[in-house]
């Protein structure tokens, strides 16, 4: 099974790198950018017995190690 | 800009409560306004009374502080303190706590507390060219303090490293009473022109307000409400507080500010930190007996649909607040905008004295700017010494084994987290970066940094020990500031001014109210004793969880010059066949020591009474010894006493010691002679043809003096007495103990 993780900055916190990413965008001369947000993707592939029990641990990673939950918020899709 | 739409709840008891309003501070809101107040207001009321903002608790209390000298030029109630220093240069320095915030997410915490001092001070014209931090942890055996131990460290790396002003010094303490509520004190120093110092008054009518820097979003909202609560166990549920640090956005913001201040185009200037929009804008008009009127459709937002209620309310970083004349708008924008960074005409000064709030023409918020700033309520809380007090202090030290293994002993102190090398940490740090650091970190008892264009050196050292302040609160402040004042005198600068931060738990608790008044009576008196005034700082309260409040933590970070930077000593022992020195009284007591709490688990007794008049012709003598080039290395006893500080002072220089300690042994345990704590002392090396001119000297000076031993060729550290061996260890043993303890206690895995 494949785990595919997607993280990125709470909506209300400023995300520095996405602001840089912006500046730098519009310096190029691209046009009507209103925000730019960079985040994470993680994959993880791991065998499981379960689709459920896969979430089950997923969802574990996520809040204990993957992601900082105080600023960061995620989803995460389970393929077979 | 379209105005959104603006939905804000009924102001009902809850709400009011929920805002940490008392029922008697809501009916003083009732009076001032003739009205029930806005939503906005509320928000306002909220956070300006807050303990955070007001010192309410404090005020009464910090006013006993001595705050003048001839070299004063402004003492506490700007962004910062400034002192003069000669050739029309001055020096900015203040400290802050960021504990609460650490807490909650200690990278960011940490970082933007960092961000935030930085801020208070090139707001007065300086550049930045110093950091130090004093932090403290609960045990690091337990995984989650490892967590935010190394989080905080990394923050204030990431911080300090990005915007290149270099972090020198500072502290590091472990204790069980920091485990629900880790201590975040940073420091920071400026250099500034004399005759171009900025203050944060909003004076001229008429006179534009000018927000620069970031843009304002929905992060930190209510972040000084929070610091005034104790945490509960949903602490974690108070997370949108938080906000993220750019360090890029603020060293351009630094570099704007001061050009803008080069090209005299700024009035006032005051940084937008806890409470934001709203407390820079109140504070600085109440100092000017001014108005302020702000029109906030006309501020630049990162997210729309933002209500005024959270614009004003908004701790997003990197944002300053100027009043400038409209004549030089144009040229100001320009800089800004040449810097990347947004600026906007959002107001001007009036000259009713009203805080008055516009959104879309709508006025939304209208309250008298000094009520909510420098009349806002003050409190006498009720004092009580704590029950268990008279009990703590009874020590019966017969009852106390002298443990005779003091190899062992001394190991022990050597790698305890709270005297062990903090090498690990401070090689996170940049500590080189601007090429001025003289003294560098775990070199000397205070980082010294050199100051172009001239041969003067500034020397900062930040202390506090807290376990003195919880068994004696007012002689623990007495030997906070001494310690303190004695590091700088060290280092063979002469101390100058002091800034605080005052870390305590819950001020409407009677006990916590008079551990404070009794600690800052104790500062106050060591301060006039050694004429050292305050000239900035800052109170934490609420540091509690769960009802436990942390040990008394007033931290302060005393400033002082050495004329000639060259000649700034360091603690280790420079040449073989050196003669150590102890300078100060010969003994000290076990009460509160490390010795007690590490080997014997006792936390009990009084601290060493504090001889104030010994301390300064100590630090008088320490500064000419110096000046005279009599001495070649110096270090002052704190923590683990006489034996610690000659110990430190072999490993930092790689010498061996042979001392033979039989003139001040009388009559005295061992272990007290050993490892004893008490203020006042320093251990110095000389080459033996200055002994005979140090001990004239001291003489004159009235400080005791016992020559004690001297540095030897084969590299082992021996004590002895009459002969008798009482510690015999290689360096190399000694040394791996105190350097590499703290790296071994955080690799543990539990």
């Amino acid at each position: 099974m494949k785990a595919k993780v997607y993280i990125k900055h709470r909506q209300e916190i400023l995300d520095p790198q996405g602001k840089a990413v912006l500046q730098g965008l519009n310096n190029l001369g691209f046009k009507g950018l209103t925000d730019v947000r960079v985040g994470k993707y993680i994959e993880i592939t791991l065998d499981c017995a379960s689709v459920e029990s896969a979430h089950e641990q997923v969802k574990d990673m996520c809040e204990r190690l993957l992601v900082n939950t105080v600023i960061e918020n995620y989803t995460y899709v389970i393929e077979p | 800009m379209k105005r959104p739409q603006m939905t804000e709840p009924q102001i009902t008891d809850r709400l009011i409560k929920e805002h940490g309003l008392k029922p008697d501070e809501y009916e003083t809101i009732l009076k001032i306004l003739g009205r029930m107040p806005t939503f906005t207001e509320l928000g306002i009321f909220s956070v300006m009374w807050s303990e955070h903002c007001s010192y309410k608790s404090s005020r009464i209390h910090l006013k006993n502080f001595p705050t003048e000298a001839p070299w004063v030029i402004q003492g506490p109630g700007e962004n910062a303190g400034v002192i003069d220093i000669g050739d029309n240069q001055a020096a900015v320095f203040k400290m802050e706590s960021h504990n609460h915030p650490s807490f909650i997410e200690p990278y960011q915490g940490a970082a933007t507390g960092v961000g935030g001092i930085l801020r208070d001070i090139f707001t007065m014209g300086a550049r930045p060219i110093a950091s130090l931090n004093s932090l403290r942890f609960g045990p690091l055996t337990d995984p989650y303090q490892k967590h935010l131990f190394s989080g905080v460290v990394s923050g204030i790396a990431g911080y300090g490293n990005c915007i290149g002003v270099p972090t020198v010094g500072g502290e590091i303490y472990v204790h069980p009473c920091y485990a629900g509520n880790i201590l975040v004190n940073a420091f920071n120093l400026g250099i500034a022109d004399i005759d171009r110092i900025f203050y944060g008054k909003a004076t001229g009518i008429g006179n534009l307000i000018v927000y620069v820097g970031s843009k304002t979003g929905k992060d930190g909202i209510h972040g000084v409400t929070m610091a005034s609560e104790e945490f509960t166990d949903d602490a974690q549920q108070k997370k949108p507080n938080v906000q993220v640090g750019d360090p890029f956005t603020e060293k351009l913001l630094l570099e704007a500010c001061l050009e803008a201040m080069k090209e005299n185009l700024i009035v006032g200037i005051q940084d937008m930190g806890g409470a934001g929009l709203t407390s820079s804008s109140s504070e600085m008009a109440a100092r000017a007996n001014m108005g302020i009127e702000l029109e906030l459709s006309r501020v630049p937002l990162r997210e729309a649909n933002m209500i005024p209620y959270e614009i004003m309310l908004s701790e997003s970083q990197e944002r300053m607040l100027i009043v400038a004349e409209e004549k030089n708008l144009e040229p100001l924008l320009s800089i800004f905008k040449k810097w990347d960074l947004e600026a906007a005409a959002i107001g001007h000064v009036s000259g009713d004295g009203y805080l008055r709030i516009k959104w879309f023409d709508e006025t939304v918020a209208e309250i008298p700017a000094s009520r909510i700033s420098t009349e806002a309520p003050m409190y006498d809380r009720p004092q009580s010494r704590p029950d268990y007090q008279d009990e703590l202090n009874i020590l019966d030290e017969s009852e106390i084994e002298v443990l005779t293994d003091n190899n062992d002993v001394l190991l022990k102190l050597l790698s305890s987290p709270n005297i062990a090398s903090k090498e690990l940490v401070w090689q996170e740090y940049d500590h080189m970066v601007r090429t001025s650091t003289v003294v560098l970190p775990g070199k000397g008892d205070a980082a010294v940094i050199r100051v172009h264009g001239s041969k003067k050196g500034i020397a900062m050292s930040v202390d506090c020990n807290s376990r003195y302040c919880y068994l004696d609160p007012y002689m623990g402040g007495i030997h906070t500031l001494t310690e303190s004042a004695r590091n700088v005198a060290a280092t063979g600068a002469k101390p100058l001014a002091v800034t605080d931060c005052l870390n305590f738990g819950n001020p409407e608790k009677p006990e916590v109210m008079w551990q404070f008044a009794e600690a800052l009576r104790g500062i106050s008196d060591a301060c006039r004793a050694l004429e050292i005034p305050v000239i900035s700082g800052n109170v934490s309260f609420y540091n509690e969880t769960k009802g436990t409040a942390i040990y008394p933590t007033p931290t302060v970070g005393v400033v002082g010059i050495i004329e000639d930077v060259s000649q700034a000593l360091t603690m280790g022992f420079k040449n073989i066949g050196d003669v150590v020195i102890l300078l100060g009284p010969s003994t000290g007591s076990l009460g509160g020591s490390e010795y007690l709490s590490l080997l014997h688990g006792i936390e009990r007794g009084l601290p060493h009474p504090v001889d104030l008049e010994m301390e300064m012709q100590l630090i008088e003598l320490m500064v000419k010894l110096c000046k005279n080039g009599l001495i070649v290395s110096s270090h002052d006893l704190s923590e683990g006493g006489l034996a610690v500080a000659l110990a430190e002072s072999s490993i930092t220089g790689n010498i061996g010691l042979n001392a033979e300690l039989k003139t001040i042994a009388k009559g005295v345990r061992t272990d007290t002679l050993l490892y004893g704590e008490s203020a006042s002392r320093i251990v110095v090396s000389a080459k033996p043809d200055a002994v005979a001119n140090i001990e004239s000297m001291t003489k004159e000076a009235s400080v005791p003096c016992h020559v004690i031993g001297k540095t030897v060729e084969n590299k082992m550290f021996k004590i002895t007495i009459d002969g008798n061996i009482l510690m015999n260890l290689p360096l190399t043993t000694i040394s791996s103990a105190y350097k590499e303890s703290l790296q071994r206690g955080l690799n543990d895995r539990v």
